[in-house]
């Protein structure tokens, strides 16, 4: 069974078992509006908590997204690269953007639930 | 969000409720998109007509017996040459020749003209050009306006059906058509449109019937810039700056040759030592391959690896497709079909030396 947590730099993470699928949120999207391009991880590529994990550019601007935990990248979301809009159209279901292996799972404690992510953003 | 010396659009209330998402430009809080997304706006403007609020801009009218010897000074200009309703982009150059700010001056008539500032240095131009007016029988009139423009094919159609006649009005002239209005046939996309200042009351009024017209989208400022770009306009503040002159910015077109030769223009002197040494660097077009952009500020290498220049303006251009930039590089690289190379985040993106405009321009010139 999968669980979703939200952080509050509006990032989705639906967890099952220790892999977690990662994304931003549909208030997020919003914010940066058209995307057209999106650069992806490394597969195997450890990262911290707050370290850059991809980067997501709009017409106007580059926007990083962090690794909302510890864990090493297991896969990235390869079809971004030739239709980076589907993160507009589709921002928490096939515009997610990496997996990752968590390395700490007492870390998604720290992590919102849909509820407190909505109060968050008001 | 902002300050509180955040300056508001006149209109904001209609921007409010076409659901603009605003954003801080020049000390003015701005209508940054609207809710069919900068893609969007885009490509409507190239296809039909987009309507934007540029009332951040500063029109400033120039009047006096020696309104043309007072512009004549503030810029490389020869403003008697003009006939009545043509406009000339023209600068206020620093004593260095670099560029304060640039303009479009319109002749009015023959000792009236209407001058376009940028936002960001309206305040600044306004006190240079009272300054420079002490010495000369002339008025600086700040004039207290909305400006809107109308850009794309569509555009005459539109403000025809508006009941505004475009009629013989060709690129780069303007009028006044009607009591305290300025109407311009130019604009900041590369396509045929009007620049229309015009008090609040008549702007409100030509809103409505625009947006009446399912030709008609409001478009924010990001599409504003993707639409500069992709035409190859300057961004001041960005593309040019007092630190560069107009001959290695490319726009020595701007300047007629006689008043090159012994206009007596403040920065004259310095701009004539420029151009007899030719520019170290050059602005020009940069296609980076693929489909990443390459941002304003990057710096840009040659194949060996050695400093080539920088990049002042960039992102994605939706019509073109690609990502489209500008900047500046060695002279001896500022050829088209160049490849240099754009450090992005500590990686080398290849960038091809381009043509500028990206989209042809399709103004309406005769």
């Amino acid at each position: 069974m999968a669980t979703t947590y939200f952080t509050a730099d509006h990032e989705w993470l639906r967890v099952e078992g220790s892999i977690a699928t990662v994304g931003i949120t549909d208030y997020a999207q919003e914010q940066l509006g058209d995307l057209v391009f999106v650069e992806l991880p490394e597969t195997g590529k450890k990262l911290s908590k707050g370290d850059t994990a991809v980067v997501v550019e709009s017409v106007k601007a580059a926007s990083d997204v962090y690794a909302p935990v510890d864990g090493e990248i297991t896969e990235a979301n390869g079809t971004l690269s030739s239709d980076p809009s589907l993160v507009n159209s589709a921002a928490t279901g096939a515009g997610w953007l990496w997996k990752m292996r968590l390395a700490d799972e007492s870390q998604l404690a720290g992590l919102m639930d849909e509820a407190a992510y909505k109060a968050h953003i008001g | 969000m902002t300050g509180n010396d955040t300056r508001h659009l006149p209109l904001e209330d209609i921007h409010v409720a076409a659901g603009a998402r605003f954003g801080a430009f020049a000390g003015w809080s701005m209508p940054l998109t609207y809710p069919a997304g900068v893609m969007k706006e885009h490509l409507h403007t190239r296809e039909q007509a987009g309507l934007f609020d540029i009332s951040h801009m500063k029109l400033f009218e120039v009047s006096g017996p020696e309104a043309v010897s007072l512009l004549n000074r503030a810029c490389p200009l020869d403003a008697g040459a003009l006939d009545i309703s043509q406009s000339k982009l023209s600068f206020f150059l620093n004593e260095a020749g670099g560029i304060l700010d640039d303009l479009i001056v319109t002749r009015l008539g023959d000792s009236r003209f209407m001058v376009v500032a940028n936002a960001g240095n309206a305040v600044a131009d306004e006190k240079h050009l009272r300054a420079l007016a002490a010495d000369f029988d002339a008025r600086v009139e700040p004039l207290d306006r909305v400006f809107l423009a109308i850009q794309g094919p569509e555009a005459w159609a539109a403000l025809s059906r508006a009941g505004i006649e475009t009629g013989s009005l060709l690129f780069m002239h303007g009028v006044e058509p009607r009591n305290n209005w300025f109407m311009s046939r130019s604009g900041y996309t590369g396509e045929d449109g009007f620049e229309i200042g015009l008090p609040e009351a008549d702007a409100r009024d030509l809103v409505a019937k625009l947006l009446g017209d399912e030709r008609v989208l409001w478009i924010g400022l990001a599409a504003r810039d993707s639409l500069r770009l992709e035409a190859g306009l300057c961004l001041h503040g960005q593309d040019i700056t007092p630190e560069t002159d107009p001959a290695s910015a490319g726009l020595m077109w701007a300047i007629p040759k006689d008043i090159r030769a012994s206009g007596a223009f403040i920065g004259a002197d310095a701009l004539r030592a420029a151009v007899e040494r030719g520019p170290a660097q050059k602005r020009v077009g940069l296609k980076p391959e693929g489909r990443q952009p390459v941002r304003g500020g990057a710096a840009l290498f040659d194949a060996d690896g050695n400093p080539a220049g920088h990049v002042t303006s960039g992102g994605f251009g939706p019509s073109a497709g690609h990502p489209v930039a500008m900047g500046y590089v060695v002279t001896p690289l500022a050829k088209s079909g160049t490849r240099v190379f754009a450090d992005v985040r500590g990686t080398k993106i290849p960038v091809d030396i381009s043509s500028l405009p990206f989209t042809p321009h399709r103004y309406r010139k005769g």
